[in-house]
C-alpha cells in the first residue's frame, strides 16, 4: 500500500532540491559562455543574452600559466592520493591483526589525533620552521592531507570484517611471508575500500587551496588551479579597492569575469568526470559510519 | 565530516570487540616463543613506520607548540626560545572583546547548522525513502552529493556570481526587474548569517541526508507492514515508527556535532565572504581569527590564545559529548 500523494510530494521536493544543488553550477557554466559586454550590462544570468567564446579564447591565449597550474593540480592529486592510500593501508593492515603486540597502544595513538590537535599556528610553525617546507612542492602534498586517522580506521574496520581469518591463517601455515600475504591476499581483497578512500583523498587534494595559501608565499609558480583561482579573486578585489596592485606579480593581467568562470569550469570538470565511477564506493564510505542499528 | 569520522571509529570498535571475543573462545593459546614472535611481527611493524612517522610529524609534534599561547613569539627565537608572558595573551584577547565576538559567531553558526542541517537531512532521507523507484533514489543521491565535490574557492566564485556588485544575479536578474533597489551584499554584514547558513546547507545536506537514509533503509520492513495491516497511514508510519527509530542516531550525531562546536569550516568563513573587512562582525570565527594572526593581519599572541582555547575547549566538548552519549546509549559511545 502506497500513498500516492506523499510520493508525488516527495518527488516534487526532491526535484526542487536537485535544482537548488545544480543551478548555481549552471550559472558558472553559462556565464563563462556570455560575452563580457553582456556580463557588464545585464550581469550574471542563467540565460545569456550574448553568447561568446571569448573567455575560452582567452584561456588558450594565456595558456602557459594556466596549463602549468592545471598540470600541477593533477600531479599533486595523483602523487598525494597514491602515497596516501599506500601508507594508510600499510598502517591499517597490521592493526587489523588482533594478536599484534601493542595494537591497542597504536590504535589509541591514531584515535587520539581525531580528538585533539595543535591547530593551525603550531602546525604551521612545525612545517615552516622545523621542516622548512615553505615554497616547496612538499607544501602541497604533506601538511594535513597525506593521511588521516579516519581513513586508517575505515580501512582497518573493512579488513577485520571482510577478510576471513581462515584465509590469512592458512596462508601463514603454508609459509607465506607477511609481505606476500599483504600483496597477494590483503590488497586485492580490499580494493573496494581503497577505491573509496582513494576518491575521498583525491577529492581533498584536488580541492585543496589552504596549503598553497599558507605555505606558498613566493613560489607562485607552484600554484595549483585552486590557488590560482584564489589569487585571481583576491587580486581582483585588491585592484577594485585600489589599495595594492603588486599582488598578482609575474606580469599576468587579471582575467576577465567570463574567463574566471571558464577557469572555474575547468577546475570543476575532473572531479565531476570521475565521480560517476567512484559514486557507489563514495556513498558506501559515507554510510559505513551511519549504519548502526 | 568529523562526526561521521567518529561514527566510523565507534563501529570499528564494536566490530573489534566481537572479533576479539571470538578469538578468545576459539584460539585459547598462541605459542609465544620470543624469537618466532619477533620474526612474525617484525614485517608488520615495519609496514607501520611510514604512517606512524607521518602522524608524529603532522599531529603530535605540533601539540607542544600550543604553549606559544603563553609566550611572546619572536621569529628569530622560535617557539622554544621565545620568552614566557604568562596569561597576557589571554587577558588581551578577553579585554579586546574579540573573544566574545568569536565565541558568539562560532557557536551560533554551529547551532544554526546543526538544527537546520539535521531537520533538512532527516526530511530528505524520509522523502528519498518514499520514492520507491530505485532509479530515482539513485539519481537524487547522485545529484545532492554534487555540491560536496566543490572546493570553497569555486563556491566563493558562485556566491559572488549570485550576490557580487551590481552584476550579481540576485541584484541584476531579480531585484532590478522587480523595481527594487540593488543591495550591496558584500558591505552589509546583516545578510551574512543567512547567506553563510544557506551555503553551508547547500554543500553539506546531501552528505548527512545519505547517512540518515542509509539508517532508514536498514529498518525492519515487517514493522511497517504490520502497521499498515493495522490501518495506519503513511504519516503515522513516519511519525510513529521512522522518527522514534531514528531517535538514537539523531541524538548521537547531534551530540557529536556539539562536540565540535568550537570548530568552524575555515573555507566557508574565509572564502565565501571574500575576507571582506566590512563583514568582520558577522563572518569572523575562531578559525579565521587564528589565520589572520598567523598572517600578521592581527596580533599573533591573541590568535594563538584563541587557538589554544579552541584545542582544549574542543577536546573537553568531545569528551563531554561522549559521556552523555554513553549514559543515553552505551553502545553508541566512542569509548
Amino acid at each position: 500500500m502506497r500513498s500516492k500523494g506523499l510520493e508525488r510530494t516527495a518527488l516534487i521536493v526532491m526535484i526542487l532540491l536537485s535544482l537548488f544543488c545544480i543551478v548555481p553550477l549552471l550559472l558558472v557554466v553559462t556565464s563563462s559562455f556570455t560575452s563580457e559586454k553582456a556580463l557588464y550590462t545585464y550581469g550574471y544570468s542563467l540565460f545569456p543574452s550574448e553568447f561568446s567564446l571569448d573567455a575560452y579564447r582567452y584561456l588558450l591565449a594565456s595558456k602557459d600559466r594556466l596549463f602549468r597550474s592545471y598540470l600541477l593540480s593533477f600531479l599533486v592529486t595523483i602523487i598525494g592520493t597514491v602515497t596516501s592510500v599506500t601508507i594508510t593501508t600499510l598502517l591499517a593492515y597490521p592493526l587489523s591483526k588482533r594478536d599484534l603486540p601493542g595494537r591497542n597502544f597504536f590504535s589509541f595513538a591514531i584515535f587520539f589525533t581525531m580528538l585533539f590537535n595543535g591547530g593551525l599556528i603550531p602546525t604551521y610553525m612545525v612545517y615552516s620552521q622545523t621542516f622548512h617546507i615553505k615554497d616547496t612542492l612538499w607544501a602541497l602534498i604533506v601538511p594535513g592531507l597525506l593521511m588521516s586517522g579516519f581513513s586508517v580506521i575505515l580501512v582497518r574496520t573493512y579488513l577485520t570484517t571482510n577478510i576471513p581469518l581462515d584465509i590469512l591463517d592458512a596462508a601463514e601455515i603454508d609459509g607465506a611471508s607477511q609481505y606476500r600475504i599483504f600483496f597477494s591476499i590483503v590488497l586485492p581483497m580490499s580494493l573496494p575500500i581503497l577505491a573509496t578512500i582513494g576518491f575521498m583523498t583525491g577529492l581533498a587534494y584536488w580541492n585543496d587551496w589552504q596549503n598553497g595559501l599558507y605555505y606558498l608565499v613566493r613560489r607562485t609558480d607552484l600554484f595549483t588551479i585552486q590557488n590560482l583561482l584564489n589569487r585571481i579573486q583576491s587580486s581582483a578585489d585588491a585592484l577594485k579597492n585600489s589599495t595594492a596592485n603588486d599582488m598578482f606579480a609575474q606580469g599576468m593581467d587579471i582575467p576577465s569575469v567570463g574567463a574566471r568562470m571558464a577557469i572555474s569550469v575547468f577546475a570543476i570538470l575532473p572531479m565531476l568526470a570521475v565521480y560517476p565511477f567512484f559514486q557507489k564506493g563514495f556513498i558506501k564510505g559515507i554510510t559505513i559510519g551511519g549504519v548502526k542499528g | 565530516m568529523p562526526l561521521q569520522r567518529l561514527m566510523v571509529w565507534h563501529n570499528s570498535l564494536t566490530i573489534h570487540r566481537i572479533t576479539e571475543m571470538k578469538k578468545m573462545t576459539f584460539n585459547p593459546t598462541l605459542s609465544s616463543k620470543k624469537t618466532r614472535k619477533i620474526k612474525r611481527f617484525m614485517p608488520l611493524y615495519l609496514m607501520m613506520i611510514p604512517g606512524l612517522t607521518y602522524l608524529i610529524i603532522n599531529n603530535y609534534l605540533p601539540m607542544p607548540g600550543l604553549m606559544i599561547a603563553f609566550k611572546k613569539f619572536k621569529y628569530n627565537k622560535g617557539i622554544w626560545g621565545s620568552p614566557w608572558v604568562g596569561l597576557k595573551n589571554f587577558t588581551f584577547l578577553v579585554n579586546s572583546q574579540d573573544l566574545a565576538l568569536l565565541l558568539r559567531n562560532t557557536i551560533l553558526y554551529n547551532v544554526a547548522f546543526i538544527v537546520l542541517g539535521t531537520l533538512l537531512s532527516i526530511t530528505v532521507a524520509i522523502l528519498l525513502n518514499e520514492l520507491h523507484k530505485k532509479k530515482l533514489q539513485q539519481t537524487f543521491q547522485t545529484i545532492i552529493l554534487i555540491p560536496h565535490l566543490m572546493s570553497y574557492v569555486i563556491i566563493a566564485y558562485i556566491v559572488y556570481a549570485l550576490f557580487g556588485g551590481e552584476y550579481g544575479m540576485i541584484n541584476g536578474s531579480i531585484l532590478k526587474p522587480l523595481g527594487l533597489q540593488p543591495i550591496s551584499w558584500y558591505t552589509e554584514e546583516q545578510h551574512w548569517p543567512y547567506i553563510l547558513t544557506i551555503v553551508n546547507l547547500w554543500k553539506s545536506f546531501g552528505y548527512s541526508s545519505i547517512v540518515y537514509y542509509a539508517t532508514i533503509v536498514g529498518f525492519d520492513a515487517s514493522l511497517y507492514e504490520a502497521a499498515l495491516v493495522d490501518g495506519a497511514n503513511k504519516f503515522q508510519c513516519i511519525f510513529k515508527i521512522t522518527l522514534p527509530l531514528l531517535k538514537h542516531v539523531i541524538i548521537t550525531l547531534t551530540l557529536f556535532s556539539i562536540g565540535h562546536i568550537f570548530y568552524s569550516d575555515f573555507g566557508l568563513f574565509y572564502q565565501v565572504p571574500m575576507n571582506s573587512g566590512m563583514l568582520y562582525n558577522t563572518t569572523s570565527t575562531i578559525d579565521t581569527y587564528v589565520y589572520k594572526g598567523l598572517m600578521g593581519d592581527s596580533n599573533l599572541g591573541r590568535a594563538s590564545a584563541a587557538g589554544f582555547i579552541q584545542s582544549f575547549a574542543g577536546f573537553i566538548c568531545v569528551l563531554a559529548a561522549n559521556t552523555v552519549v554513553r549514559k543515553l546509549e552505551a553502545e553508541s559511545a566512542l569509548f
